[in-house]
């Protein structure tokens, strides 16, 4: 993808940040849940282009406890394989909470059935890793705006 | 002059990776990231990924040393070592994690054996390249912003 179309798109997903009542840009704040370092190191990056702030966890335990603790997100990314507590465990968990946020699956597998699963998990969304602008763009408008 | 031939150098070099096969679009996501606050971002990935990867390679070797081999925690590990060559954009280097993979749900221990020879060598071939081509960029010094063609 040219920088140049990737600019564009992520200046579309940034303006939606702004449509807020008080006229101003509050903060979006997400969580990367994911095992490897590699991969919340570019999703951390990928969000912070887009003015989000970034909150990381290592597996679907930490997720979980950071919500036990009070952590709110705008949006959850979810790994599906992870030790300790795996994607469609730690979904189910949040959602047995009352957590309501938009939790987006992040899949390498191919499975469809493991898609499906993961989806009657809890999950608003189902996508391939790794993550791009033109995907997150692609599912944002609904949960940018709350 | 000098630098005009060093950033065709880094042009030349940057295309051979992705006409070579060694790297897909995932590589170009990453270039995208970088900007002026994060001028090394990729070579910072790169050197991530190498560092982290190397102790998921031991826990592979040692676990493929073993009279009974445990195929699912082979095929753990090597989800992580996917995911993580994934997001870099190592293209062969992924392409060889799923046929390992394979053999792990297949329970074919001279398949992943063989495989991980491979992945082995596909990741040392990828990390010479990414090394030579990171010294040519930082010789030829920093890019304006342009747009990649392809």
């Amino acid at each position: 993808m040219c920088s140049l179309q990737s600019s564009i798109t992520r200046s579309k997903v940034m303006a939606g940040g702004d449509e807020n009542s008080d006229g101003g840009k509050t903060d979006f704040h997400v969580l990367v849940v994911d095992d490897s370092t590699v991969v919340r190191m570019v999703h951390r990056m990928l969000m912070t282009s887009l003015g989000w702030k970034v909150q990381e966890a290592k597996n679907g335990k930490e997720a979980v406890d950071l919500h036990i603790n009070g952590a709110y997100f705008d949006l959850i990314f979810m790994d599906m394989e992870m030790p300790i507590m795996n994607g469609p465990t730690a979904t189910r968990e949040l959602r047995a909470m009352g957590v309501k946020s938009n939790i987006i699956g992040v899949t390498s597998c191919t499975f469809e059935s493991a898609h499906k699963d993961f989806i009657e998990a809890g999950l608003n969304h189902c996508v391939s890793k790794p993550l791009t602008i033109a995907m997150i763009s692609s599912f944002l408008p609904d949960s940018n705006n709350k | 002059m000098e630098r005009t031939r060093l950033r065709r150098q880094v042009a030349l070099t940057r295309q051979s990776l992705f006409d070579q096969g060694f790297l897909d679009e995932q590589f170009i996501q990453l270039e995208d990231l970088q900007d002026d606050a994060n001028p090394n971002f990729v070579e910072e990935v790169v050197t991530l990924y190498y560092r982290d990867s190397a102790r998921l390679i031991t826990n592979i070797e040692k676990a493929l040393e073993k009279n009974s081999l445990d195929f699912n925690k082979l095929d753990g590990f090597m989800h992580q070592f996917k995911g993580s060559s994934s997001s870099i954009g190592a293209k062969k280097v992924k392409a060889e994690c799923t046929l390992f993979r394979e053999y792990c749900r297949a329970g074919n221990g001279e398949g992943c054996t063989r495989t991980f020879q491979q992945i082995k060598k596909e990741y040392a071939t990828l990390k010479r390249k990414l090394e030579a081509y990171f010294q040519v960029v930082r010789q030829a010094g920093p890019a304006e912003t342009a747009c990649w063609p392809k």
